[in-house]
């Protein structure tokens, strides 16, 4: 009964705080800089370019295609993939599109739910090797800190769980509550970290575009 | 004195100057550590610090990590974590042991390259977060001995050399002389109103290398352009940059500006020299003030003329350079330029056997002499010839008898190298190529001994007619 109540809560009050503080967050973080921009980032306003900032972009989203990527062709890979699947079997699971169905009555088309199984396995996987890249390789160990262990670890407990739940391993209410609770920290941890990169990526990928690119012909991949 | 000798006189003069002074520590002016990290917290800034997912892909794009056993202490990330981090992290409240320690990392394990920048996944620009801790160590009297002089004589004289005016002019008429004697009719001309180009030096070209100088002028002259040399704002180097001093960094720039725009030039030539053409052409407009951050002036880089002097045929070869060369590629020239294919269709319009060092062009590795390091002097001396040899190994792998080098802080620094790993090559500017291979047309061919003389004579005739003239105009005048 507890966890009926709890996944009540959950899914309630608790969701639209946890959204509310993702969506606002960023929002407001990225107005702020934005305004703080055009203060004392004088060059990045100076030489904004549409073809630049694409460019930067896109030579960093698709794999392999910067150099700096292609020096760790494995990793590069690893890194595709998994933020491919952190983004899309969230978005288009079966089972969340259920709950879209029911509250606003449209959903995304959904994945099978083999693939999605399968995808989350990749995701966790992935997981495993970022958490033992950063060990194994001294130039990471080194940058790492207790946060940054979290902060993987935080990003991964949504699927670990959600994968538990879903395979039915170990009890299920309790599964899907942390899955639930888990994954609303995430997003309310989100905004204000360096996972925030979700929205800034595109935004320092411009300015060092426009800083190589616009200002001095010069690539940056 | 043998190699071992100077090595080790020049490590016990490394360990002196470097270690911190036995003197009663100084306070520090937080106050302007503060004001220094507000103006440079932008949106930009704010992003770095917090998005770096410390990834370590930045590791491998440095060459003072790769040419020392990849210590992870060396990574780009953790230098600029450890330092400019720590100083936002701190609010500006740091110590002088710590800024002490900062001046080692930000001058002695960085040249502002900007490799990183570019390797980087999120497009951090690591390397202007070093600039600005340097900015904060430099306001607190923190700064190599090397780059705290040229900054003052930068301050009280204009140019990093402390040059008088009248040796800088004299020197151009030295010149003028000199090479007037291989090319007949060369001038140096000073301050001309409505030249097209202005061309301005590094002043170890007057001091040290006057040659430099006359080169350029015999490729002007014989190439027929309309060009002169400033009297003031000649110097576009500025290691005030380098520093971390913005308003010394103003002086020249500023200087370079209002002449160009006094003689109302169509474009300034920066000599071969790569953070000249950085100062010059992107930082300088936002010292100065410039809204839009263009120059008042179009600023061009050496290799952009020379090419297209050389592209138009304006001078002709006697024929191409006949050995093996490779291309140094200047970080402020290539990556920060954007002139990487520029200098090699001009490589290839003056040599036969060109081959490329790996990596090349945007993604080559600094030569280890840049960001300040060569005038950073004995003290940085060891250190810099470890972390180049990385270059060296590229420069030795193209098997290369000569090194193609438009900037004189790599010249310098590959010069160094020749040495220390015995690459047995010769380091070249485009100049000495250029002037080395060039046909004197046959107008300019000087006339023999002889005929000089009658040729003197006859000028002296004419100018006695003249003043002869003048005279009589003066006495018509008074009369």
């Amino acid at each position: 009964m507890a966890m009926d109540k709890l996944y009540e809560f959950l899914t309630g009050p608790a969701l639209w705080i946890a959204v509310i503080i993702f969506v606002g967050g960023l929002a407001i973080r990225v107005a702020w800089l934005f305004g703080l921009s055009q203060e004392r980032d004088k060059p990045w306003h100076d030489f904004k370019s549409a073809v630049w900032a694409w460019r930067s972009i896109i030579h960093w989203v698709l794999p392999w295609a910067s150099v700096s990527s292609r020096n760790q062709p494995g990793f590069t890979g690893a890194v595709w993939v998994f933020h491919i699947c952190w983004i899309g079997v969230p978005l288009f699971l079966g089972a969340h599109n259920m709950l879209f169905e029911q509250a606003w009555g449209w959903s995304l088309p959904s994945l099978p739910d083999a693939v999605a199984d399968w995808a989350s396995m990749v995701v966790i996987a992935c997981g495993v090797f970022f958490l033992v890249r950063r060990l194994a390789r001294p130039e990471v160990r080194i940058l790492t800190s207790a946060w940054d262990y979290t902060l993987v670890l935080l990003a991964l407990a949504p699927f670990v769980t959600g994968w538990l739940a879903f395979n039915q391993y170990g009890p299920y209410g309790l599964m899907l509550n942390l899955h639930i609770f888990l994954s609303e920290v995430l997003l309310i941890v989100l905004p204000f970290s360096k996972l925030a990169h979700m929205v800034l990526f595109f935004a320092s990928r411009s300015a060092i575009g426009y800083e190589f690119g616009t200002r001095r012909g010069a690539r940056v991949w | 004195m043998t190699a071992e000798a100077q090595k080790a006189a020049e490590e016990a003069q490394e360990k002196a100057t470097v270690s911190p002074e036995a003197e009663a520590p100084k306070p520090v002016n937080v106050g302007k550590i503060k004001t220094i990290l507000a103006a440079n917290e932008g949106a930009r800034m704010r992003m770095w610090l917090s998005i770096c997912s410390r990834c370590g892909l930045c590791a491998d794009s440095c060459f003072f990590y790769l040419a020392n056993d990849k210590d992870p202490k060396l990574s780009p990330a953790y230098k600029a974590i450890n330092t400019i981090g720590k100083m936002y992290k701190a609010k500006g409240e740091v110590s002088r042991e710590f800024l002490e320690e900062c001046k080692e990392v930000v001058w002695g394990q960085c040249t502002a390259c900007r490799r990183c920048s570019m390797y980087c996944p999120f497009g951090i620009d690591i390397a202007t977060m070093i600039a600005t801790g340097r900015a904060v160590c430099y306001s607190q009297g923190i700064v190599p001995d090397g780059l705290a002089r040229t900054t003052e004589n930068i301050r009280t004289t204009g140019n990093q050399m402390a040059m008088a005016t009248e040796d800088w002019i004299e020197t151009c008429d030295w010149m003028a002389e000199e090479y007037g004697e291989e090319v007949h009719g060369l001038e140096i001309p000073i301050d001309k109103q409505g030249a097209d180009y202005m061309y301005t030096v590094n002043p170890r070209e007057p001091m040290y290398y006057p040659q430099d100088v006359g080169m350029a002028a015999e490729i002007f002259h014989i190439a027929g352009l309309n060009w002169t040399m400033p009297s003031t704002g000649w110097d576009s180097t500025n290691l005030a940059m380098f520093a971390g001093d913005r308003a010394v960094a103003t002086i020249p720039v500023k200087a370079m500006y209002d002449k160009a725009l006094e003689l109302g030039v169509k474009a300034i030539v920066i000599t071969e020299c790569g953070h000249a053409f950085r100062s010059a052409k992107f930082e300088g407009p936002y010292w100065v003030g410039i809204p839009g951050g263009e120059p008042p002036v179009p600023v061009i880089h050496s290799v952009e003329l020379f090419r297209d002097i050389m592209r138009e045929g304006k001078i002709k070869l006697k024929h191409k350079f006949e050995h093996k060369v490779t291309y140094q590629d200047p970080c402020n020239v290539s990556r920060n330029g954007g002139l990487w294919d520029i200098g090699r269709e001009l490589v290839n319009l003056l040599c036969d056997d060109f081959v490329d060092m790996t990596p090349n062009r945007e993604h080559n590795h600094c030569c280890g002499g840049g960001g300040g390091f060569i005038p950073m002097g004995p003290p940085y001396k060891r250190r810099r010839m470890a972390s180049g040899k990385i270059k060296a190994e590229q420069i030795r792998a193209t098997g290369a008898t000569h090194v193609i080098v438009p900037c004189h802080n790599c010249f310098d620094q590959i010069n160094d190298l020749n040495k220390e790993y015995d690459l047995k090559v010769k380091v070249v500017s485009f100049k000495e190529i250029i002037t080395e291979i060039m046909e004197i047309p046959e107008s300019m061919i000087p006339p023999e001994e002889d005929e000089q003389e009658a040729v003197l004579a006859e000028e002296e005739a004419k100018r006695e007619v003249e003043e002869g003239a003048m005279e009589e105009a003066g006495e018509v005048q008074e009369s």
